[in-house]
């Protein structure tokens, strides 16, 4: 017996009611959905709408050319949008631009920031993307692209063009063939950028580079056959006959004390160069280290090549807060994760250093930190001491940013499962193979989110340094543009535009850190 | 036994840091450059211009000791210095001397140990009204908002004077000049106070100036001037003297178009003294005998100084009121050169 009743062909599929598709259904479910969403919703339109129709006329009659003063510009509203309309002065931007990028960095040497923000791209790719070839030669192309569109506006067609094509190009193909390579340029960027932004000679960053492989060198040869206590020590002493001056500091402490105790007596001064001359023969023991300068100047004299010099002073605007986040970035994410192990380790003092320096800097504002770096070290180092400004600010940042960086590291490890330590232990790893295979991989995919915001919030406190006299794109420069009587008055122009870019920047900064973590996602929650 | 070695050589650092100061003339010129503590932004008076040369009238008088000094008016740095880190980067040694129109006031000049040695520029805290007002006396404000920037002393000047008048305002307090300035235009307040010079520089900028005024009251003394730290006489001297060389050349005449053919021409032996053809005034302070040619040579004497960067003929059109010559009815005078 057949069963008539069933259905033998499928009905053609319909589309659904128009209330549950399409736009009004998207309207409904995500705008008007309940009494309280609907009231919320006309709340929002409302504000939005009075928002836009405050500030349209403003941005709509913006004068964008053609004006060299507030003067002018309001003239030209006037022209424009009758007496009464307000109008946004974009003009000053036009004018003004390059101080809020540059500074006061002299126009003829744009280049070598411009190359410099390149190349710190290709610094960064290895790092960014790993093994990606893709990834990274398409950065390296982009980049190099850009470097040159900015080279040719700032300085036209010139030799540094030409040269700046080659290298990118180079790069390029090195980053499609074997990405490898571009770690040597990651680990030369640091003293290359140190040259390419201030100049001088080309001896000094290269003999602080010797510096620092002769200190690796020394732990490398000396820790299989010395053990790591004496390869430690070794490294330190290397380190500061090559860096660091203690002759001269322990000449001019005892000097110190001893005028203090015959000053009670006498009116004699033991001046610390005759202490430190080797019994009257004319040889001071205060020339003898550090090696470093020595070294430089050695090469200086035989091979002499130079950057032109340019002083602190002259930098400004973005490149400032560039050469300050990108360097506080840098350094304090490894500092981050050594206070971070620090914290956690068995070892009394290293936990309790590592302890007190986290929390006490924590506990301290970050201007507290700069007025520190501007005011305080200026009483204690020895009057005269050329200690550059933006050294000391980037120090005491990156201080500052490692100290949350480390919290932010050590919630990472805390958040390990006791089996992956135990897993390790049981593989018969060391603690440092043990942190650099098993545990820091897994903790740093964990902490990415508040490694990225440290960095964030670390780059918008940039514009603090305004406060040391430093000129901060944000405050700094504005102050200085508004200084001049032509553009006294000016009010948001200077804010949006600079606030346009750190959002650019920070933005950039938060979508990588989205990236990474898709990437990085091998669980299957 | 250990901390009093340790601040025994403090201390024996300190007493030799104090020391290091004592010769800024000799620092000046085996640097080859005067350091001169400027504002990060003042109109008129101190700031960057576009191509990031400092300008103003606080700035030419840095040139000026330069010339006087180290025989060039470019020899200069400027460091930059906020309200906050001005005293220090000066107590410190980080510059030589600080022309950023700070206030001489009596706990500065003795308990913080500077020596103001100067006062290149009398200002005064006034107001500004606008004209639809209708008011033409500070005294006629009561009931005002008054825009007043915080944590300055013109917050305290403020109060004092309209408590002494028996009126009553309502503050509305402001972050920094151009906050102040925008809040003034959109009506935000009455009247706006601070310093009679910013208030000029102000309302220039205004998109109507007429249509504000300024009113006569000023409530406060706010001499303004170079300041140096105390010990370093010598170098005190010489900050001061060139100054007044600037004030001297101005009442005598000698500009910068007529420093070359003055000395000829004038029979007055002040001006030939001034101008090292006679007497050797310059090696009393360690210097040579044209140091204050130099000095006038370097953007003028006083009165082309003050025109050229703040006067009648700039847009902040400031008039010389108290800091004409004392021969025109006002404050500045210059001591005898002899």
């Amino acid at each position: 017996m057949a069963l008539l009743y069933v259905r033998r062909d499928m009905l053609a599929p319909q589309a659904p009611p128009a209330s549950q598709s399409g736009a009004i259904h998207w309207v409904r479910d995500n705008l008007f959905k309940g009494p309280f969403n609907t009231i919320l919703t006309l709340l929002a339109a409302w504000v939005l709408f009075e928002l836009v129709s405050l500030s349209w006329p403003w941005l709509a009659n913006g004068v964008w050319s053609g004006a060299s003063s507030m003067a002018d510009c309001r003239a030209a509203v006037a022209a424009k949008a009758g007496p009464d309309a307000s109008g946004a002065c974009w003009a000053m931007i036009r004018e003004r631009w390059p101080q809020f990028i540059f500074g006061f960095y002299p126009p003829e040497l744009w280049w070598r920031p411009i190359l410099t923000f390149g190349l710190l791209f290709v610094a960064l790719a290895p790092v960014l993307y790993a093994d990606n070839k893709s990834a990274m030669s398409k950065l390296c192309g982009v980049v190099g692209v850009l470097t040159v569109i900015c080279l040719i506006g700032a300085d036209g067609f010139s030799f540094h063009t030409v040269l700046t094509i080659a290298l990118f190009a180079a790069l390029t193909a090195a980053a499609a063939i074997k990405p490898r390579l571009l770690l040597i340029v990651t680990l030369i960027f640091p003293f290359l950028a140190l040259w390419m932004m201030w100049g001088g000679s080309i001896w000094g960053p290269i003999s602080v580079m010797v510096g620092f492989a002769l200190v690796v060198w020394v732990v490398i040869t000396a820790q299989p056959k010395l053990g790591t206590i004496a390869a430690t020590i070794l490294a330190v002493l290397a380190f500061t006959a090559f860096f660091l001056d203690p002759i001269s500091s322990v000449l001019d402490l005892a000097a110190g004390v001893v005028n203090f105790v015959a000053s009670w007596f006498t009116s004699t001064n033991w001046h610390p160069t005759l202490a430190g001359s080797v019994f009257g023969l004319g040889f001071d023991l205060r020339n003898l280290l550090p090696l470093q300068p020595q070294v430089s100047e050695a090469w200086q004299a035989m091979l002499p090549y130079d950057l032109t010099y340019v002083a602190s002073d002259k930098f400004g605007g973005f490149l400032l807060a560039f050469v300050i986040g990108v360097s506080s970035i840098s350094i304090s994410l490894p500092l981050g994760i050594l206070l971070a192990l620090g914290r956690r380790s068995d070892m009394f003092l290293v936990k309790t250093l590592s302890v007190g320096f986290i929390e006490f800097v924590r506990g301290v504002p970050l201007i507290t930190m700069l007025f520190t770096a501007s005011l305080l070290l200026q009483y204690f180092l020895p009057p005269q001491t050329k200690f550059d400004l933006i050294l000391r600010v980037v120090i005491l940042v990156t201080i500052f940013s490692a100290a949350y960086n480390a919290e932010v590291v050590r919630g990472g490890l805390a958040a390990l499962p006791r089996g992956q330590y135990e897993a390790a232990d049981a593989l018969g790893l060391d603690y440092w193979q043990a942190q650099r295979l098993i545990i820091m991989p897994q903790a740093l995919k964990i902490s990415i989110p508040g490694i990225v915001s440290t960095f964030i919030g670390l780059f918008k406190d940039t514009t603090l340094v305004s406060f040391v006299g430093l000129a901060d794109p944000l405050r700094g420069i504005t102050t200085i543009v508004r200084a001049d009587i032509a553009w006294k008055g000016i009010y948001w122009e200077p804010y949006i535009f600079v606030g346009a870019i750190f959002f650019l920047v920070c933005f950039g900064m938060s979508r990588y850190s989205m990236y990474l973590e898709n990437k990085l996602k091998t669980d299957h929650r | 036994m250990k901390k009093s070695v340790f601040f025994g050589a403090l201390a024996a650092t300190t007493v030799l840091a104090g020391s290091a100061f004592a010769g800024t003339l000799d620092d000046v010129k085996a640097r080859g450059e005067l350091i001169c503590g400027a504002n990060v932004g003042l109109t008129g008076f101190g700031a960057p211009d576009a191509t990031g040369a400092y300008k103003g009238f606080d700035v030419d008088l840095c040139k000026a000791i330069a010339a006087a000094v180290l025989g060039d008016a470019a020899k200069v740095k400027y460091v930059p210095t906020t309200g906050e880190t001005r005293f220090t980067a000066l107590a410190s040694g980080e510059v030589d001397v600080l022309i950023r129109n700070s206030t001489w006031t009596y706990s500065r000049d003795t308990d913080l140990k500077f020596d103001f040695v100067a006062v290149n520029y009398y200002d005064g805290q006034g107001f500004m009204v606008k004209k639809e007002l209708g008011v033409s006396s500070a005294k006629e404000l009561d009931g005002a908002t008054v825009c007043i920037q915080t944590g300055t002393t013109t917050e305290l000047n403020l109060a004092d004077f309209f408590k002494s008048n028996n009126i009553s305002y309502t503050p509305v307090t402001v972050g920094d000049d151009s906050e102040a300035l925008r809040q003034y235009d959109a009506g935000a307040c009455d009247a706006y106070t601070t310093d009679a010079s910013g208030l000029a520089a102000s309302r220039a900028s205004l998109a109507n100036p007429a249509d504000h005024i300024i009113l006569p009251e000023i409530i406060s003394k706010e001499p303004l001037g170079p300041v140096v730290r105390h010990g370093d006489n010598n170098w005190g001297d010489i900050v001061r003297w060139t100054y007044y060389a600037l004030l001297e050349a101005e009442e005598k005449g000698i500009t910068k178009a007529n420093i070359d053919t003055v000395g000829t021409s004038t029979t007055d032996p002040e001006v030939k003294r001034l101008l090292g053809l006679e007497g050797d005034l310059g090696a009393m302070m360690g210097l040579d005998k044209e140091w204050a040619k130099r000095a006038i040579a370097a953007s003028g004497n006083y009165g082309e100084i003050f025109e050229a960067n703040i006067g009648t003929s700039t847009p902040i059109g400031l008039a010389r009121g108290l800091n004409a010559l004392w021969t025109q009815g006002g404050l500045q005078y210059a001591p005898p050169f002899r």
